[in-house]
């Protein structure tokens, strides 16, 4: 009989002593063996049947992953083994406000009990909320693999759904968030089928900040999930915003050039058209906020 | 498969089980330790009807697996009441009516006095973002909301 509520199938948990351990045991039971922290998302893949591992390598008490700190000049480290519920709580972590709205717009909090930054961003979903965030802050990847620690910028790091450019053995101990701009405003706006908890139909990630080399005057940062094979970064719109004077016509024309960007796909959350129109809307909508709050 | 003897503090009792690799910690609960007030709903983390409190925060427990609460302390909702009196938040959940038919009410109070343990005198948009990894098919949420206000109204 098949069960409503299938249980996890048979796997060994493995929970290495050391980092060198770690990295050559991934890659000697590579593709086998999946690294795996809070487990929110792991674990439903593994029922649902996505990926049937023979071996968990829990990562969490490992050497660099319990890190959450903010340093003066390399800005904020939140290691592998952190819950999103602690990096909201984190006081220090009030410096990056995007990051911490979209942290809290993660399922539930019960679920951000568990579930962390890295795990989001090594999923490599398209929907991933924290991912944006990353991104608009120019994050960068501490990683320990086969050969030792090596660094990974974020942007670039995704290459398809689910996939990024890791290699066995590979495991991200944190990322580091660079010392942010001064005076910068963020947004957050996600469009889920109900008010609260849901996975994104688009989210929008948007960073700006008042800049003296640009024509505007104005830099932003945006990246948009759910509307493409990777988290998106729209290039053309960043520009408008940048090489523009920031007004109403502007911010249509960048919302435009967003909105053309895109390349969704019909799903059980949204029609591919419908995506489109909401990265035009709210990207207008989350500029024209930043703009607000900056001239405050 | 590989199997793990862990030591757990679950209510306050020392429990040392033995675990499969694959056991969740809601199915350790009710298949080990017999504990069976936490209840298996989505076994997908959106439910909340198995929630439990992991060193004090509020987790799934279909979403943790067993080996990972090795030496850690767990509350379930037995372990609510304290030397036979009800926590507030149980009392007010029956005087408001915020029960009908229970299954999602161990997840729902387990929830409810994480929320209180960390604020104590929560808004009512602040009671619904904590819950709304509750969910419920019976009551449309008024009582269970008004409940938890009462509670934190007399705590």
């Amino acid at each position: 009989m098949t069960s409503a509520h299938p249980g996890l199938p048979e796997f060994d948990y493995v929970k290495p002593a050391g980092l060198k351990e770690a990295s050559q045991f991934l890659a000697q039971h590579a593709p086998e063996a999946r690294p795996f922290s809070g487990g929110t998302d792991t674990f439903v893949r593994m029922r649902d049947g996505f990926f049937n591992p023979k071996y968990l390598v829990d990562v969490k008490g490992l050497e660099g992953t319990r890190v959450l700190k903010i340093d003066e000049k390399e800005g904020l480290t939140i290691g592998a083994a952190i819950p999103m519920n602690r990096v909201v709580a984190f006081a220090e972590a009030s410096r990056y406000p995007l990051l911490v709205e979209a942290a809290k717009s993660v399922a539930s909090y019960q679920l951000r009990s568990r579930a962390t930054i890295i795990g989001n961003i090594c999923n490599a979903s398209p929907a991933g909320d924290t991912i944006g965030a990353c991104l608009a802050y120019q994050g960068v990847l501490n990683i320990h693999g086969v050969d030792g620690p090596k660094t990974l910028p974020l942007n670039g790091f995704f290459t398809g759904p689910g996939k990024n450019l890791l290699k066995p053995g590979d495991i991200v101990l944190s990322i580091t968030l660079p010392v942010p701009p001064k005076g910068h405003a963020g947004r957050y706006i996600k469009l889920g089928r109900n008010r609260l908890s849901d996975l994104s139909i688009v989210g929008i990630s948007a960073m700006g900040v008042k800049d003296s080399s640009t024509k505007s005057g104005y830099k932003f940062h945006l990246a948009i999930a759910s509307v493409a094979p990777v988290p998106f970064i729209p290039a053309k719109a960043e520009e408008i915003l940048a090489n523009n004077a920031l007004n109403t016509e502007t911010i249509i024309l960048a919302a435009q050039a967003a909105m053309d960007a895109v390349t969704p796909i019909d799903d059980v959350r949204g029609s591919a058209q419908y995506r489109k129109f909401m990265v035009r809307n709210l990207v207008n909508r989350a500029v024209t906020e930043i703009m607000q709050k900056l001239s405050a | 498969m590989g199997f793990h003897q862990i030591s757990v503090k679950v209510n306050g009792n020392d429990e040392v089980v033995t675990v499969s690799s694959n056991m969740t910690l809601l199915r350790m609960l009710r298949e080990s330790l017999a504990l069976t007030g936490t209840k298996n709903g989505c076994a997908a983390g959106e439910c909340g009807a198995c929630t439990v409190m992991l060193n004090g925060e509020p987790v799934n427990s279909c979403m943790v697996l067993a080996v990972e609460v090795d030496g850690q302390e767990i509350t379930t909702i037995e372990g609510l009441a304290k030397d036979g009196q009800l926590d507030i938040v149980q009392k007010t959940i029956i005087e408001k009516g915020g029960v009908q038919c229970g299954f999602c009410t161990p997840g729902m109070l387990i929830s409810a006095r994480a929320l209180l343990n960390r604020n104590p005198h929560p808004t009512e948009e602040q009671v619904v973002e904590a819950l709304v990894g509750n969910l419920c098919r019976c009551t449309g949420y008024s009582r269970i909301i008004e409940s938890v206000q009462a509670a934190a109204e007399r705590s």
